[in-house]
């Protein structure tokens, strides 16, 4: 039995002028560490959201472990956890207050289940007096994944976790994840940031509320199926714009320093395309082939759709 | 249960923390029930009077003596001319213009009759409708006493009914009897319907709910853990209400306390109903607040807690029968004042016992945990 079902989940707003979830379909295995990968308004939140019985799907049906999201919400509510993206615990309540409540609420105690946070909490454990509204970002959201935990959820759903946090606290919050992961909870992460795909088990790469992709993030970046090239020069401006006015360039985009282009012509030859852009008056032109990463594989894929 | 109790825990533990609320809560009302009574008042004391005087005769020396010496009014200027005397009326100096005119005197033994002017500033409504009656009824005494009237060769005029009248349950017709209960009844409506809808807004606004709602927490649970604290507070303000009442004005109510504070517990579920529904139709604490203050402000004004509902049009009647706080209003007063029991207020214990239930009836079923 899968730990989390998608069934042809679709979902509109403003009266269905606003289509949020397309036509989802997936599955989330059990113990899985489960990635949903897109931009900004793809339609994350409204399936986290369907998922964790707050919100009625329009068309399909979705269940977690084996319960149906609109019949047995009060089921699915005993057995999961979720920590919305928007930072939505008592701010005039103190770190201990907090825990003490959402544990209550689910007619448990913190000493419980206090090994499964034990990790988390005894890095914010010298503030448990202090006002919640009162913590540092990072000190936040460890604090909301504990409240999140408190009652041993068996599946724990993560919506943009990382979102607004710095570079370590978020490496160490995937490590958190890593950990709680091989306590034997699914969980079902979101995330906007490409780089983070990689730390998923599996991933669905989702655009205007479809998904185009779910696999392993390796297998997603193996199915890239055109050789891939980094490209740059002294004006990458001015290369770029005349990258994409070249008919053998298929696609052209830049990535920090380097342009990563794709060819039209499989079997086309670097140093002919090298000529030609020197032809064009640019300087220390270097092209290089690449291994594609997810954020190639989904540019790819979303200007496929 | 234990949900509930924690909830309660949780509730009360926000209400203390917040300063600002607690002051609202607390300190506010005391405040206004001790300066609303005394600054809001309908006896007038004190109407400025300018007098154009085109006699200059003892009869209208007298009457302007008697005017005078009536308590209720001013003698601000004596003019000349009413052109002269209007100007005082214009420049908001004068709020009566009393003008006798030329032979006052000579035609008024001679023929019998005589006219006065008597020209009010209406801009304020009360005031000159109030001083405009002042003189009329000093200028009738006058007219009894004048010698014409009483006099010599004239038979006295036949059956005159003399009206004398007292004031029941307030004896000295004072005002702050009349709005000292009311401004209890405003404590309440305040407690009542604004805290409770900006509280739980709050919770929306924040998104504190949408982490309760993915607890197995019931709705009832949620909806008394906020209903109760609200009601505790409202019980609470209102028992330092009558006490205000008591300390500064005496007023110490002549009915039963039970009666009172039956309606006082009932009418406070109503209300919070009323918030709770508000706070099921709006998203965010700014927009609760314009909703609930429109209500409020309606509610405050066809309530009877200022002007009398007698005195309304049908129409506005009708409305102000539909809000809660006119029956409470009623009972209030008539409780405090005049000591009505049970038995004389059960129609209006009906009325808020159906505004409370479906008040709340309306708020639970609007209220979805799931959308």
């Amino acid at each position: 039995m899968s730990a989390v079902t998608l069934d042809h989940i679709t979902k509109t707003y403003d009266k269905g002028k606003v289509l949020a979830v397309n036509d989802v379909s997936l599955q989330v295995e059990e113990g899985e560490l489960f990635g949903l990968i897109g931009p900004d308004g793809a339609g994350k939140t409204s399936i986290f959201r369907i998922l964790t019985t707050l919100l009625l799907p329009d068309k399909g049906t979705a269940s977690v472990r084996g319960y149906d999201c609109v019949k047995d919400y009060k089921e699915i509510r005993n057995r999961i956890g979720y920590m919305p993206g928007k930072f939505s615990l008592y701010q005039d309540l103190t770190v201990k207050e907090n825990l003490d409540f959402f544990a209550t609420l689910f007619g448990s105690t913190i000493e419980e289940n206090y090994e499964l946070i034990k990790d988390i909490y005894d890095q914010i454990k010298p503030f448990s007096d202090r006002r919640a509204g009162k913590l540092s970002g990072g000190m936040k959201q460890k604090l909301a994944l504990c409240c999140a935990l408190i009652h041993k959820p068996e599946v724990l759903f993560l919506d943009e976790p990382t979102t607004g946090v710095d570079v370590v606290s978020r490496k160490e919050f995937w490590d958190m994840l890593k950990h709680l992961k091989q306590q034997g909870i699914t969980i079902v992460v979101s995330t906007p940031y490409m780089d983070e795909a990689v730390l998923c088990e599996r991933i669905a790469l989702i655009q205007n509320g479809k998904i185009m992709s779910v696999d392993t993030p390796d297998k997603i970046m193996a199915q890239f199926p055109v050789k891939l090239y980094a490209i740059k020069a002294d004006n990458i401006y001015h290369l770029l714009t005349d990258l994409r006015s070249m008919p053998e360039i298929d696609s052209s985009f830049a990535f920090g320093e380097y342009i990563h282009i794709t060819l039209k012509d499989a079997g086309a030859d670097i140093d002919t395309l090298q000529r030609n852009i020197t032809q064009r008056g640019h300087t220390h032109v270097d092209i290089k082939l690449i291994h594609p990463g997810i954020e190639d594989s989904f540019i790819r894929l979303m200007n496929q759709a | 249960m234990k949900v509930l109790g924690y909830l309660l825990k949780k509730e009360f533990r926000q209400i203390f923390r917040d300063k600002t609320i607690l002051a609202m809560m607390f300190a506010m009302p005391i405040i206004q029930l001790v300066i609303l009574p005394l600054a809001m008042n309908f006896d007038v004391k004190s109407v400025n009077l300018a007098v154009v005087d085109n006699d200059h005769s003892s009869y209208s020396r007298q009457l302007i003596a008697k005017v005078g010496a009536s308590g209720y009014f001013k003698i601000v200027a004596a003019e000349p001319s009413f052109q002269r005397a209007i100007t005082y009326i214009e420049r908001e100096k004068a709020d009566v213009v009393l003008e006798i005119p030329p032979n006052f005197e000579s035609n008024l033994v001679r023929e019998g009759k005589q006219r006065v002017g008597v020209s009010v500033d209406a801009i304020n409504g009360t005031k000159a409708a109030i001083g405009g009656n002042y003189l009329m009824t000093v200028i009738a005494d006058f007219n009894k006493d004048i010698p014409i009237n009483t006099g010599r060769n004239r038979t006295p005029p036949a059956g005159v009914i003399d009206i004398t009248y007292s004031n029941w349950f307030n004896p000295l017709a004072e005002y702050r009897f009349y709005i000292v209960p009311a401004i209890l009844v405003l404590l309440l409506t305040l407690i009542g319907g604004f805290m409770s809808a900006l509280n739980i807004v709050r919770e929306k606004e924040v998104g504190t709910i949408e982490q309760i709602n993915v607890t197995p927490i019931q709705k009832w649970e949620f909806i008394l853990g906020k209903l109760i604290p609200f009601w505790v507070v409202g019980m609470i303000v209102f028992t330092l209400g009558l006490l205000v009442a008591w300390g500064i004005y005496g007023i110490w109510p002549v009915g039963s306390f039970v009666t009172l504070y039956v309606f006082a517990a009932i009418y406070l579920v109503a209300l919070l109903g009323f918030g709770l529904l508000v706070s099921t139709y709006t998203n965010n604490q700014l927009q609760a607040m314009f909703v609930a203050f429109f209500f409020m402000m309606i509610f405050m004004l066809m309530s009877g807690l200022f002007t009398a509902v007698d005195s309304m049009p049908p129409w506005a009647k009708m409305i102000a029968n539909l809000t809660p706080v006119t029956h409470f209003i009623k009972v209030i007063r008539t409780i405090v004042l005049k000591g009505s029991g049970f038995a004389d207020v059960q129609m209006e214990l009906l009325y808020l016992v159906l505004f409370a239930v479906l008040l709340n009836g309306w708020a639970i079923f609007n209220y979805r945990k799931t959308s």
